[in-house]
């Protein structure tokens, strides 16, 4: 089958706050959702400046490793309250953040077990296309050890900029475009 | 685990790349280092289900959101969501936003000595029906001066952000005008691989045009294609 080509991506320019932004957004879970937890973090460029201007967007799956979709070849599982999708714009100082439970373990498709991960997407002006990475949990040492994307990067500075540290009321985890300190970001 | 979908991979000179100097903005934004190669697994091939319960009844036309109507040329846009196989997305969410007629944002950046419109907010919500058909009627954005380089204007565009089935498929784009002169000059359309750039440029859709109302402009989108045959593990003979 002759394929149509993709519609290209184009940046979201300094105003996807007229179109992105939902009051729910950052609410994956309703406020007291028991297990709730904050995810928070900046978003900073290639000159240690914060970039005000992004958009966060986060998927997961729910504390036991399910989906709410019908290509999960267990069975789609409607967790009542759970979107599994969040999104936040940044503020000011470059701070997003999404109230959300903690996923459990995914089936890593090779009769193993992924760790507990965040998939993230990253939307800004100066930015062609989104830029895609994986959020991972500071407290999940021996499921992190075995997980295949992580075994798949180069080295533990790599490995750590995708690793979330525990925080009073959930995980941090900074974002960095550009630089020493980048992030790692996939193709998918 | 047998069964889970597998979408392309887009071939080069589909998108723009991250560092496009022409681009300003991208110089401390575009990450340095190629991006990892990441297996498709049921995070990737999920994805948020969003539909009709983020769309009121009047999110798609974006003349009648306020108490009265906006200044500009009114037109239809409207089109399909498509996968790389011409298969329909169906029941999708589509969010827009645009410049009012006189290319003002209503946003507290936007300081483009051009009047905001009292009539026009710029934000539309819809979600495609069974065959992948969407329809939003808006006003026709004007161009706009930005600080890119000097004598710099944005032709006229709307923005389209879209879902998908999955995560692999999310995709914010622009749509641009049949004939805007600013097209050739504009390092953002030009951002995007020279064979591509015409995805991105709407037709005038005669025959949807509305006598003695609005013109139309037509404006199909495309998202990653799946695999034909079901992805299998190797493990998972």
């Amino acid at each position: 089958m002759t394929g149509r080509p993709s519609t290209p991506s184009q940046t979201v320019g300094p105003y996807l706050a007229i179109g992105l932004v939902w009051d729910d957004g950052p609410d994956v879970v309703a406020d007291g959702t028991p297990g709730a937890i904050w995810l928070r973090g900046r978003v900073l460029d290639g000159a240690g400046d914060v970039v005000p201007d992004a958009l966060v967007e986060t998927w997961q799956a729910d504390p036991d490793g399910r989906f709410d979709h019908p290509d999960d070849p267990r069975g789609p599982v409607v967790r009542e309250g759970f979107r599994g999708f969040g999104r936040c714009p940044t503020d000011s100082t470059g701070a997003w953040a999404v109230r959300t439970l903690k996923p459990g373990r995914v089936p890593d498709g090779q009769g193993g077990l992924q760790a507990p991960h965040v998939d993230v997407s990253v939307f800004a002006r100066g930015l062609t296309q989104r830029v895609v990475s994986r959020l991972y949990f500071g407290d999940e040492q021996e499921a992190n050890a075995e997980d295949p994307v992580l075994a798949a990067l180069a080295d533990d500075e790599r490995r750590a900029t995708l690793v979330a540290a525990p925080s009073p009321d959930g995980y941090r985890f900074d974002i960095v475009l550009q630089g020493d300190h980048e992030t790692v970001f996939f193709a998918v | 685990m047998a069964g889970l979908p597998h979408y392309r991979p887009d071939p080069q000179g589909t998108h723009p790349p991250l560092r496009s100097p022409a681009y300003a903005s991208t110089a401390l934004r575009a990450p340095l280092r190629p991006p990892v190669d990441l297996a498709q697994r049921l995070t990737e091939v999920t994805g948020p289900v969003l539909g009709a319960e983020r769309v009121g009844p009047l999110d798609h036309d974006l003349t009648r959101q306020r108490d009265v109507a906006p200044q500009g040329q009114r037109i239809v846009v409207q089109g399909r969501v498509l996968d790389g196989d011409g298969r329909p997305v169906p029941d999708t969410l589509i969010e827009v936003w645009q410049a009012n007629a006189g290319g003002r944002y209503r946003h507290a950046s936007d300081q483009w000595a051009s009047p905001l419109d009292p009539g026009f907010d710029g934000l539309g919500r819809t979600t495609t029906d069974s065959q992948g058909r969407y329809r939003f009627v808006t006003i026709r954005p004007g161009a706009y001066p930005w600080r890119n380089h000097h004598n710099a204007w944005r032709p006229a565009h709307i923005h389209f952000s879209l879902f998908g089935r999955a995560f692999t498929q999310r995709l914010v784009t622009q749509m641009y005008f049949p004939g805007d002169p600013l097209l050739a000059h504009d390092p953002i359309l030009g951002s995007v691989p020279e064979g591509a750039r015409h995805l991105l440029v709407s037709r005038f859709d005669l025959e949807r045009t509305e006598p003695e109302w609005a013109l139309a402009f037509a404006f199909d989108i495309v998202l990653r294609g799946r695999d034909a045959t079901p992805f299998e593990d190797e493990d998972d003979e």
